[in-house]
């Protein structure tokens, strides 16, 4: 088994908690870390996302988001240095994207495959496996949970789709949420965006006192409450 | 210059209605050949009439086919208002007109209608015209196009709304050779500019004056009570106010904020116990609201109409005989401007009172009423044609069919806000509409543009010619909420969402003159019960704030070098000479800068003269140095003369901190991390047609994910810091709400000269700073920090772990 080093004890700001039995830490990039089996698990990377916008509606968005997504997840992997690394589905935005990664992000990609184990978790936007090394799976158990792109009714699960995102003060920002039986992924790439925690889509798959666990410069864990959150200041000064 | 005599169905009509007809309608209906020409009328000299005559006459023979002359204003209502207007002659002469407004309420069917067939006479808005030369049939429907009247000019002019109709009038011009451009303008400073912008450059403008009238009775309105030493609510002037409504017929009492608007109002409604009917009017109220009292005034119902600027533009202001401004007028121009709507009556001087509200706007006060008398209006020059607003051009060219870069390019350069637009910034503006205009990724594949083997462009997919129409315009979104009460869908106004943003259910605030309570958020929409209270508990909600013209604040720092002040009152005069003794008084050419102990802080004090916005910036550039040099600040304060900083450590040598290069260094990285600056990147990108403000079918809830721009601003300046979007972004900080423009200016002129004064006190010129709202807290890390704050007390609440 790998070193049960807690996130905390490498100083990351991440968030601990036990999820059915399994230690779990939310890192403030957005990144799942599960210290007992050295595995990372990020969601709905999305990547070639402004590929895809360009492609149907002309607008062209800065197209760094596949670069942005992957220099991300290589800090967490220099960190961490997961041995199994999971992507839990929508890792690109749909299959046309997967196949016209550019050469330098082809590379960057293999980069971070290099000695560990990489699992791609089929997506709704990526049902179908793609050719860039690693093993293309529907679903995978690890400890306790069972890690999959889209929630299910059944208990002790990790799933992302939803990609939430929660606000307590200022912007709101993208956020696990998590209760007794099931965790909810934030998205990690860089470009996805989330729905809000207030949505009944959300709340209707969580139990009673879910918890928030915000990104950012720290991991902040808050309890989900009952009303929506506010609306914020924009600005500083006004 | 031949003299064009009326047409004798014309003659009749204004011998029936005992008109004669002005020199100036004269004078346009003279010059009617010339390629641009621009009126400058004051309200209810017939300006309107003036620059329809000259169409009225042409098509009075009912010979022309198809679209004769275009109308454009800057309102939608004034287009409806205007079309009313113009039945009354053309329907008493019995003229074969077709008259029509097109605008966003008008129709799909009649819109339709109108491009299949088109009036004689269009009645439009500068973005309801630039959506009619998008479609594929543009050049049909403008081929016969005669004369065009944009009016309210100066008004257009000062935002990219007056840049979109000139680019749009370049297009038209080249489907419509004869062409010909009437501008009708109140009294501005710089006339050649406005109609420079007006006449397809090279072409010459004409300018005919109309007699601007007697000068107005302008005064500043005394009272028995002091002016309070800050805050803008002028309450002290109630009663004499009162006074006032009751001595006049109908008096407007103009703001600079809604938020000033609406706690006159309550107040003023508090102390009316004679029950006059008073009526309140601000751009943020519900438009049936709005319309309400419009109609009330119109009627001559009410006695006294508390308002802002939402009010300048358009509407017909009716027998308006006092204007009372509350607050310094910050703007010599729009003083003027709003002056001179009031009193119909031509010949009659306009009556107007100045109601400071605090004490140093004593001073800003006298300023401007002696820029008034002495026709010193003010403005700044406007910057070169923006490129946002081209590339918008660029893609609503593209709707219309293939083009020709060349030959647009030649076109744009006509604008004359464009005309020193080099071939290499518009050709950066295409490559932003065809590829992005990445530098280190480019789009192969999925480009907006292509070019055609003749060389042409077009749309790559010609679907995507709905979206970018749907998203055409200039005017940013206002990050407002509507608020309405609880239960009842009709929308009571609209609140700014930085101020939702510090409401909590129980509190209660002042919307369209009522006490309301906050009770929930819901769907974007603030949901209030009405109230009995006589006070809110939370007294104001933001609005912007300008900042005092340059002229202004020039005009205020040679009143400062008098020797005594026998224009000001004593009170005001008193606390001058009082600065002088104890410290001294700002000059034009240097930065005063006051250290003083207050209260254990350590404070320091600016006079920058540069205006609120300007003045705010500085505060943020200071505090992030001293952060730097660890002088351990802990918080600032502007307003239009001068930025407060206290701190934990005193400042002994405050020159390093006002070095130009620092400064200049400084904003540089401040920009890079600013929420001004995503917000200012927010509407450029919107504008150039990278963020889209509206989709097809746009689904209002749901699974649909959207994401923050301010990634896209994050990205772009790590990846791309030369990208065209930010080199706008940066280009618009130089003005607006940033405003290091003027932060340069400062520099300029006072040239590396700082007076440092070492006192033991506040002084009595920086005494209204420690008054003023708006104080910002320094923290580097404070959104963190706040963040982890708010989740230990949630936390806490909850009683989990």
């Amino acid at each position: 088994m790998h070193a049960p080093q807690s996130v905390k004890e490498q100083n990351m700001n991440g968030h601990d908690f036990i999820l059915c039995g399994t230690r779990c830490t939310a890192l403030p990039t957005g990144a799942l870390y599960l210290p007992d089996h050295g595995a990372l698990c990020v969601s709905d990377l999305h990547l070639g996302k402004s590929d895809r916008i360009a492609r149907r509606s002309g607008v062209m968005l800065p197209p760094y988001e596949v670069q942005v997504t992957l220099e991300k997840l290589q800090t967490d992997i220099d960190r961490i240095d997961p041995q199994t690394l999971i992507c839990l589905g929508d890792s690109f935005d749909d299959l046309d994207a997967a196949d016209s990664l550019q050469e330098d992000m082809r590379l960057l990609l293999t980069g971070l495959q290099a000695g560990r184990k990489w699992i791609w978790i089929e997506g709704n936007h990526d049902p179908g496996p793609v050719d860039l090394g690693g093993t293309h799976l529907a679903q995978i158990k690890i400890g306790t949970l069972t890690l999959r792109h889209i929630a299910t009714p059944e208990k002790a699960e990790i799933s992302g789709h939803y990609h939430p995102k929660h606000r307590v003060t200022g912007r709101s920002r993208p956020a696990f949420v998590y209760d007794q039986d099931r965790l909810i992924m934030p998205a990690y790439g860089a470009y996805t965006g989330g729905l809000a925690s207030h949505s009944p889509a959300l709340r209707s798959l969580l139990g009673p006192k879910p918890i928030a666990v915000l990104t950012g410069k720290r991991a902040i864990a808050v309890p989900l409450t009952e009303t929506p959150p506010q609306a914020h200041p924009r600005g500083m000064f006004y | 210059m031949r003299m064009t005599a009326l047409p004798p169905q014309f003659k009749n009509w204004f011998a029936q209605r005992g008109w004669a007809i002005h020199p100036h309608q004269q004078a346009m209906l003279d010059q009617s050949d010339a390629p641009a020409l621009m009126l400058i009328a004051p309200t209810g000299g017939g300006k309107t009439l003036a620059g329809f005559l000259p169409s009225l006459i042409e098509l009075s023979e009912g010979a022309h086919d198809g679209l004769h002359t275009l109308y454009v204003s800057p309102l939608k209502a004034l287009a409806a208002d205007i079309k009313r207007n113009l039945r009354t002659p053309v329907d008493e002469m019995g003229l074969p007109i077709r008259i029509e407004d097109r605008t966003g309420d008008t129709s799909y069917t009649q819109k339709r209608r109108q491009r299949a067939d088109p009036p004689h006479i269009l009645l439009t808005t500068p973005e309801s015209l630039a959506l009619l030369t998008s479609y594929e049939d543009a050049p049909r429907i403008f081929k016969g196009l005669e004369r065009i009247i944009v009016d309210e000019i100066h008004a257009l002019s000062e935002s990219k709304r007056g840049d979109q109709l000139m680019l749009a009038l370049s297009r038209i011009q080249n489907l419509a050779p004869n062409l010909r451009r009437v501008g009708l303008s109140a009294t501005v400073e710089d006339p050649e500019a406005i109609a420079n912008e007006l006449a397809r450059h090279p072409d010459p403008c004409a300018i005919i004056n109309a007699d601007p009238g007697p000068d107005p009775d302008i005064a500043m309105l005394l009272t028995k009570e002091k002016p309070p030493w800050a805050g803008g609510g002028a309450k002290y002037a109630i009663p004499a106010v009162l006074d006032e409504v009751k001595k006049h017929k109908t008096t407007l009492i103009f703001h600079n904020t809604r938020a000033q608007a609406e706690i006159f109002f309550h107040n003023l409604w508090l102390a009316n116990t004679d029950d006059l009917p008073i009526g309140i009017h601000h751009g943020s109220l519900a438009r049936e609201q709005r319309e309400r009292v419009e109609a009330a005034m119109v009627a001559g119902d009410l006695r006294a109409i508390v308002c802002t600027g939402s009010l300048d533009l358009g509407i017909d202001w009716g027998d308006v005989d006092l204007v009372i401004q509350v607050g310094a007028p910050k703007n010599v121009k729009r003083l003027v401007q709003r002056i001179g709507r009031a009193n119909h009556h031509y010949n009659a001087p306009s009556k107007a009172l100045l109601v400071p509200a605090n004490r140093f706007e004593v001073v800003e006060c006298v300023a401007a009423l002696e820029a008034v008398k002495a026709h010193d209006l003010d403005g700044d020059p406007k910057g070169p044609g923006p490129r946002d607003v081209l590339c918008q051009h660029i893609l609503i060219t593209a709707c219309a069919g293939p083009f020709d870069a060349d030959q647009l390019y030649a076109e744009v350069t006509t604008v004359g806000s464009y005309r020193t637009l080099d071939r290499a910034a518009f050709d950066d503006c295409l490559d932003f509409c065809a590829t992005g205009g990445y530098a280190l990724r480019a789009y192969d594949k999925w480009k907006r543009l292509l070019q055609n083997a003749d060389g042409t462009w077009q749309l790559r997919d010609p679907r995507a010619a709905q979206r970018i129409r749907m998203n055409i315009g200039t005017i940013q979104d206002t990050d407002t909420l509507k608020v309405r009460m609880k239960g009842n869908f009709k929308p009571l106004g609209e609140v700014e969402e930085a101020f939702a943003a510090t409401l909590t259910p129980g509190d209660t605030f002042l919307i369209g003159g009522q006490v309301v309570r906050y009770e929930a958020l819901k769907e974007m929409t603030v949901e209030v019960t009405r109230r009995g209270d006589k006070t809110p508990k939370i007294a104001t909600f933001m609005g912007t704030k300008f900042a005092n013209s340059t002229q202004l604040s020039q005009r205020i720092l040679r009143m400062f070098r008098q020797e005594d002040w026998p224009n000001l009152p004593a009170h005001t005069a008193e606390w001058l000479a009082l600065q002088r003794h104890v410290s001294k008084l700002p000059e034009a050419d240097r930065i005063l800068v006051e250290t003083f102990p207050h209260e254990g802080r350590h404070h320091i004090c600016a006079y920058g003269f540069a205006g609120r916005n300007a003045m705010q910036t500085l505060g943020m550039l200071l505090t992030q140095r001293m952060e730097e040099l660890d002088l351990d600040p802990l918080g600032f304060v502007a307003n239009d003369y001068a930025t407060l900083v206290w701190g934990l450590v005193p400042v002994n040598d405050p020159a390093p901190l006002f070095t130009a290069s620092h400064l200049r260094a400084d904003f540089e990285t401040w920009l890079s991390g600013n929420a001004v600056m995503k917000k200012t990147f927010r509407g450029a990108a919107t504008i150039a047609g990278l963020i889209e403000r509206n989709l097809p079918q746009s689904r209002k809830t749901g699974r649909q994910a959207t994401f923050s721009s301010d990634i896209l601003y994050d990205t772009l300046i790590k990846y791309d810091p030369d990208h065209l979007m930010l080199q706008i972004t940066r280009e618009e900080a130089m003005r607006g709400l940033v405003d290091f423009g003027r932060i340069e200016e400062m520099l300029t002129r006072t040239a590396g000269k700082i007076d440092h004064l070492q006192l033991d006190r506040v002084t009595p010129l920086s005494l209204p700073m420690f008054l003023e709202q708006g104080r910002i807290a320094v923290a580097g890390a404070a959104q963190d920090r706040m963040l982890e704050e708010a989740a230990e007390r949630l936390i806490a609440q909850v009683g989990v772990e």
